[in-house]
């Protein structure tokens, strides 16, 4: 298929999913789904299902990688061999190796991790099912799970990805938008303090149109921001409840 | 062992002796189990499953290959399993080692030999191209008795699993059909697992009951009553009369379970 093929917005701003250029997919957040981990989270985006889970702080194996001075955060990125169209190969690849360093650094940044010296903080996402946008997904999953594993930070890091299809700039690309689209512009913040945690970008955008993509996912982020404290909430209110039965 | 198991070693084999167990079931009964399907947009067939703690999320793709040089007139299945460091703290990333690979093995044997996927029926053209059923295994969350959460998760994936005949059309040859099709299945055998503490038979083991354990038995049973699979784990030994109690105990939670498996799956 060509990109030229499909129309991915029509004259009136209506995209393929019937969303405007300004709307996010519909997320859902849970947090505290996994027994085991220290923390976790489950995340529904569009059609994206992640995952994450929180170890530690534990001692960092092998010993090598210890910082004598704070706690490294290591950020693993997986997919589900079944969460793509063509089954991948199960086991780290070239791509998957990137976004899990990128997200590890964007999550150092807001963990204090000199509190916890030669520890790590594991960080475990798991794409279940993959439709454009998941790595956004899982480091917002993940920022979650961090706070459900009680790790202490200086804010919870949220994500959301901004570009351009058929000559426009939209907000949070779907499958086709990101496969035959323009641009993509994925960031994340640290929304109390609006400081840029990830930014990558591939495409074509003129410097005026980077500016609006860009205000365009930091608006996302505020909103993605809410969903992430509600979930939280929602988890301690029902933690409350519990004791108090 | 370290120190913690060595405690609770203790104290679970005291409550054993007052026919006990620490999450207060009998010896006999299962945790809670859920199954969920049609869970992954993305696979051509997927299930939760939750016994306890434990979660289990399986997934099967579905694709065009060859079959194998000695077996022409049939379809391909493989199965791996992935022990991902998300579901313990205790699981490593990178390739799997011994656990992942018997687990992968017994929930595969259960549902190769049991032929419940009517492999014949999967073949395109003999001896050159068939379809290839993948199931992959992505354990969640480790609390005990990963096979049979496996084992219950790959039947009830592989029960709504639909072959997308429609987006390989062009590769299919003339005359085969062009429409997506169930997956064709017979009924399915059960996997029930029990452990060995000292001289306790007990179901369903949890985690703490599980890294204690002395001995591991698994018997897979249909829905005649027969025994399709079985395999025994760890250093331990059973006599032959608990090997007697595990089956009496496999054939009636594999009646209950599978009556859950199909409640799941519409049947």
């Amino acid at each position: 298929m060509m990109k030229s093929d499909i129309e991915l917005i029509d004259s009136e701003g209506k995209r393929l999913d019937g969303r405007s250029p300004h709307d996010l997919r519909k997320i859902k957040i849970q947090a505290g789904v996994l027994h085991r981990a220290d923390g976790s989270c489950y995340l529904e985006w569009g059609g994206n299902k992640v995952i994450a889970a929180v170890y530690g702080p534990r001692e960092a194996v092998p010993r090598h990688t210890q910082n004598p001075l704070r706690a490294i955060v290591q950020a693993r990125y997986n997919m589900a061999a079944f969460s793509v169209e063509d089954r991948k190969r199960p086991g780290p690849d070239r791509r998957s190796v990137e976004i899990s360093k990128v997200i590890s650094e964007a999550l150092e940044r807001v963990v204090l991790t000199e509190q916890f010296p030669r520890a790590s903080i594991d960080v475990n996402i798991e794409v279940l099912d993959a439709e454009a946008g998941t790595r956004c997904a899982g480091l917002t999953a993940a920022g979650v799970a961090l706070v459900d594993a009680g790790i202490p930070m200086r804010d919870i890091p949220v994500a959301c990805a901004a570009g351009k299809i058929g000559g426009k700039v939209v907000l949070d690309l779907g499958k086709e938008e990101d496969n035959f689209g323009d641009a993509d512009l994925p960031i994340a913040i640290s929304p109390r303090t609006g400081e840029v945690l990830l930014l990558q970008m591939d495409g074509h955008l003129t410097v005026d149109e980077f500016n609006q993509a860009f205000d365009l996912a930091l608006k996302g982020c505020y909103t993605v921001s809410e969903i992430q404290k509600k979930a939280i909430m929602e988890k301690y209110q029902s933690v409350a409840a519990e004791v108090q039965e | 062992m370290t120190i913690v198991p060595v405690i609770k070693r203790d104290y679970i084999t005291k409550l054993a002796e007052q026919g006990k167990r620490i999450d207060g079931r009998t010896f006999d009964t299962y945790r809670n189990i859920e199954i969920e399907t049609k869970v992954v947009n993305k696979a051509e067939g997927s299930a939760r499953v939750k016994i306890g703690n434990t979660q289990v999320l399986v997934g099967i793709k579905i694709d065009l290959g060859e079959p194998f040089p000695d077996s022409p007139n049939m379809g391909v299945l493989s199965t791996a399993a992935e022990l991902i460091p998300l579901a313990s703290p205790d699981f490593e990333s990178g390739p799997p080692r011994e656990d992942a690979i018997e687990l992968a093995r017994v929930v595969d044997r259960g549902v190769r030999e049991s032929q419940v996927v009517d492999v014949e029926k999967l073949v395109i053209t003999p001896g050159e191209k068939v379809w290839i059923v993948f199931i992959d295994i992505h354990i969640l969350d480790y609390d005990g008795n990963l096979f049979d959460a496996a084992s219950l998760g790959a039947l009830a994936a592989l029960s709504t699993t639909i072959i997308p005949a429609k987006r390989f059309s062009e590769q299919l040859p003339e005359g085969y059909q062009k429409e997506d099709f169930p997956l064709p299945m017979s009924k399915p055998p059960i996997s029930c697992t029990a452990v060995k503490i000292n001289d306790f038979v007990l179901f369903d083991p949890c985690f703490d009951e599980e890294i204690i354990a002395d001995a591991r038995l698994t018997v897979a049973t249909d829905h005649k009553g027969d025994i399709r699979a079985m395999q025994k784990g760890l250093e331990g030994s059973f006599t032959r009369d608990e090997i007697q109690k595990v089956i009496k105990g496999a054939l009636d939670n594999g009646q209950e379970i599978r009556k859950r498996l199909y409640q799941s799956i519409g049947k």
